[in-house]
């Protein structure tokens, strides 16, 4: 039997202890031990982005960190993404309404990386969106709608902050 | 895949850090970012039966520039160092060539001295210390040599494909690449078949004018062709030639004649042979523009 290791980490605001052995991924202590099943495993060596997550903020593949190694971490995972009152958040409101997913399965990763990279970039270009994108890979939208969603999100977030400051 | 099971360590001291590495020898890997090395454990290509996790020793976490040089912590990420006003001011080729380096995602968490000991021939860090002429530091607590710590020349630092002089019980805590010389300029140039891939070949060129703004001296490093980064001197090809006037082509015939790549499932070895050739001309055209660009900063 493998030891176990005692983790502290704060995922999408909810302190968790997970025991787990020195060996288990982020990507499945998120989805084996807590649950939360949003976060997708495609390659499994840091090629795909469908697992990506922010860790205190700032995206990062989970299936290349080891969940010990990021104790006392922040995790904000896809689920973390939604607006305050439990609906959509304003990346996952512009995938519904530029389409930009299809099967689903890589959404995750694309949720997490554009809500990151927005909170930087508040008005990219359609240039800056396909950047920002590059390190992701749908195999099913051909990335023209997901672009779309990048500045549609732009567009939400800037009405948002402009509510907000009202 | 799964990583195999192996024994985790997580010291909070340098000190501590060369204790466990020195009592697990061979049998240990250090882990600092994880990018290269996570992905061979996945896949099963890695199976240390002790694993040091480097992520608490924050002392290594820095970047600091000084009169020389930028000197990098061996926990500093990619994304600080790339980010980085002062380092990128000092050094302006590390951020050229970081920008190729994986995506940002990967960046936020891949080091800069972690990319050095993986010495992968497709890494664009190695050769930017071959190219810069730096260092690596090692430290080690096994007993006996240099008072466990020495200063390896990046010529020396790379000996084959991922492999590096780091010894077992090693652990590298820093890499200084020294400013290049007054009057100096640099650019990096790589193909690549999807973004953010390896490099199918790439190329960084250092140019360095003389008073009249003609070129003084040229070299270029390449990845992807050699096992090890294949350092080329240029200046035969573009010396004594105003900087914004000089025979680009000359330089790209010279490096595609010094360069001996292998075919391989990515690409032939002429492809990357011709590769090397138009990335230099490019290259050395664009570093002596900013060479130029930065005098006139200065001015």
């Amino acid at each position: 039997m493998e030891p176990l290791h005692e983790t502290r980490l704060l995922v999408n605001g909810v302190p968790h202890t997970v025991r787990v052995p020195a060996r288990r991924l982020l990507a499945d202590c998120l989805r084996h031990d807590l649950g939360l099943t949003g976060t997708h495993v495609g390659c499994e060596h840091g090629v795909c982005g469908a697992c990506t997550v922010l860790v205190d903020g700032q995206p990062m593949r989970s299936c290349l960190l080891f969940t010990v190694s990021v104790e006392g971490a922040e995790i904000t995972t896809t689920e973390g993404c939604r607006a305050a009152d439990g609906g959509l958040g304003p990346v996952q409101r512009a995938f519904l309404e530029c389409h930009g997913l299809q099967c689903g399965f890589c959404t995750p990763g694309f949720v997490t990386t554009i809500t990151a990279y927005l909170r930087e970039h508040p008005d990219p270009s359609e240039q800056d969106a396909r950047e920002a994108i590059g390190g992701n890979l749908c195999r099913c939208t051909g990335y023209q709608n997901i672009v779309a969603s990048v500045l549609r999100a732009a567009e939400l977030l800037r009405s948002e902050s402009r509510e907000g400051a009202r | 895949m799964k990583p195999p099971a192996f024994e985790y360590h997580r010291p909070t001291s340098v000190e501590e850090a060369l204790a466990v590495l020195a009592e697990v020898g061979h049998d240990g890997k250090v882990l600092a970012g994880g990018q290269s090395l996570v992905p061979l454990l996945n896949m099963r290509l890695a199976a240390p039966a002790h694993l040091v996790d480097v992520n608490r020793l924050a002392e290594l976490a820095y970047v600091r520039c000084d009169a020389d040089a930028v000197r990098v912590g061996a926990l500093a990420r990619h994304a600080t160092v790339e980010h980085d006003p002062a380092a990128r001011d000092a050094v302006p080729l590390l951020r050229q060539a970081l920008e190729h380096v994986a995506h940002p995602t990967i960046r936020n968490r891949g080091t800069v001295v972690g990319s050095l000991v993986h010495a992968d021939p497709a890494g664009e860090l190695p050769a930017v210390l071959v190219l810069l002429g730096g260092t690596v530091e090692l430290a080690s607590a096994i007993p006996g040599g240099n008072g466990g710590r020495r200063t390896v020349p990046a010529s020396e630092f790379f000996v084959g494909p991922l492999e590096s002089v780091v010894r077992a019980g090693e652990l590298a805590t820093a890499a200084v690449f020294p400013r290049p010389p007054a009057r100096s300029g640099s650019a990096w140039r790589e193909l690549s078949r999807r973004h953010g891939d390896y490099a199918l070949c790439g190329v960084g060129v250092l140019v360095t004018l003389d008073a009249d703004r003609r070129v003084e001296a040229a070299g270029a490093a390449f990845i992807s062709v050699a096992p090890t980064p294949l350092l080329v001197d240029l200046t035969e090809a573009l010396g004594g030639q105003p900087h914004d006037a000089a025979d680009w082509a000359a330089a790209g015939t010279l490096a595609a004649s010094a360069v001996d790549p292998e075919d391989d499932i990515h690409a032939t070895a002429a492809y990357r042979r011709h590769l090397a050739g138009v990335l230099t001309a490019r290259a050395a055209q664009a570093a002596a523009l900013h060479a130029a660009g930065r005098l006139e900063g200065a001015a």
